[in-house]
């Protein structure tokens, strides 16, 4: 599963410092939100993918990693298609797809290792009050990097309720799922105590 | 070689369907100083307990467990740094997206430098063999590497001590091969918990757990005989 995995490259993506590739990310994705329209979202959605042709991400990669997105995009817009109207379920769906993807393109040019250094050194001041950055810039790069081991889990979980002829059970599926998914939080964070990372 | 020391250390659980709580491990009381320890007895005997008290994962209900006179219980960072610790299945220990990146997550506490970081890591998987996967991902990897990278990301950090619960129990034939003879040409102390019988006879001390105490304390060749004997006398 290489979802949103950092691909080494040259790209003007590539070279931009972390800071200046977040602080687009947080305001493209404010513009996204607050700008409404389905001709608006249109435009985003075409910024999103000209960034990710700048970045150069994989095709086949990145349709696998928004084909989940996808999924969950096109609930969320039939359901406003069915509370508001057809305009405002398409703008959602563009717009999810484009936060999707500008995520992505920041993942994918970005080693998480440098995101780590530079959510340090901006929330440094805050040691003052008591927040460690080192911690939460351990859990920001555990948030990115739980995706991809939860879809795991959620691939063997399938197959396990499949093998056993249980395949289109909803219960079989979920309840194991979500035992797996917390009992996988629980040996992370006793690795990541063994490892003396939360010390 | 480190000193781990059991003083009477004793790990007890609360238990919903017994009156008041189960003893997991018995008080114990020992002295590690050997280069290779290795620890065997059947599932749920508290072999994984005993191994857990030595980086203080677990704290003793009773009693205290030292790594060269640091209490695991009052000073657990210190003995974090002295004492690595992997487990059977690297999947959960394996953080970051890539393996390289995963070595630099261990260095993040002693190595301030972006630059010399990334540069150790990369040292560290050149010496487990894993060079070319430095930029692949960790889901990636096969059994065999992923337990290798798992190692590494603990064996970067230069532990005194390393110890290591069935690391071999998830890897076929050649990886368990692999791993263990990398385990055993170690210059830490190591703390071995295995079912791999073959293994454990490459050790200079082995304990023998069961029913949550230490039943055995010997050479490898006794131990073993003892733990076989237990077995097959049900």
């Amino acid at each position: 599963m290489t979802v949103g995995l950092y691909r080494p490259g040259d790209t003007v993506l590539h070279r931009l410092p972390v800071g200046a590739k977040l602080l687009g990310l947080a305001v493209l994705s404010i513009a996204i939100v607050v700008l409404r329209g389905p001709l608006v979202a249109i435009g985003f959605l075409g910024v999103a993918v000209v960034l990710a042709l700048v970045g150069r991400l994989d095709l086949a990669a990145t349709a696998r990693a928004l084909r989940a997105v996808l999924v969950i995009a096109v609930v969320v817009a039939l359901l406003q298609w069915w509370l508001f109207t057809l305009p405002r379920a398409v703008e959602s769906l563009l717009d999810l797809i484009s936060l999707a993807l500008l995520a992505l393109t920041l993942t994918v040019t970005t080693p998480t290792t440098e995101t780590l250094d530079a959510v340090v050194r901006w929330i440094r001041p805050l040691r003052r009050i008591g927040i460690d950055p080192e911690r939460v810039a351990l859990t920001i790069s555990m948030a990115i990097q739980a995706l991809p081991g939860t879809l795991t889990l959620a691939q063997e979980t399938r197959d396990a309720a499949r093998a056993r002829g249980l395949g289109r059970s909803p219960r079989a599926y979920l309840t194991p799922f979500v035992i797996r998914v917390v009992a996988r939080a629980h040996e992370t964070g006793d690795a990541l105590k063994a490892r003396g990372l939360g010390d | 070689m480190a000193e781990i020391r059991f003083e009477a250390a004793e790990v007890r659980v609360e238990s919903p369907d017994q009156a008041g709580s189960r003893t997991i491990l018995e008080p114990t009381t020992l002295s590690l100083t050997e280069q290779r320890v290795g620890i065997v007895g059947g599932n749920g005997s508290g072999k994984s307990t005993l191994a857990r008290l030595i980086n203080g994962l677990m704290l003793p209900s009773a009693g205290r467990v030292t790594v060269d006179g640091l209490d695991v219980a009052r000073q657990g960072a210190a003995v974090r740094r002295r004492v690595g610790f992997t487990f059977t299945d690297p999947a959960a220990q394996l953080v970051m997206p890539t393996c390289v990146e995963d070595v630099e997550l261990s260095l993040r506490r002693t190595v301030k430098d972006r630059v010399r970081r990334k540069q150790i890591a990369l040292e560290t998987l050149v010496r487990f063999g894993l060079a070319e996967r430095a930029e692949v991902s960790v889901h990636a990897l096969s059994g065999g590497q992923r337990q290798l990278l798992a190692l590494a990301g603990v064996l970067a950090t230069e532990p005194e001590v390393l110890v290591t619960d069935e690391p071999t129990t998830l890897l076929d034939l050649r990886n368990t091969r692999m791993v263990g003879d990398l385990l055993l040409s170690l210059p830490q102390q190591l703390v071995l918990v295995t079912h791999d019988l073959d293994l454990v006879r490459r050790c200079d001390r082995v304990l023998v757990v069961e029913d949550g105490r230490v039943c055995f304390d010997g050479d490898a060749d006794s131990a073993v005989k003892h733990y076989v004997r237990t077995v097959s006398e049900g």
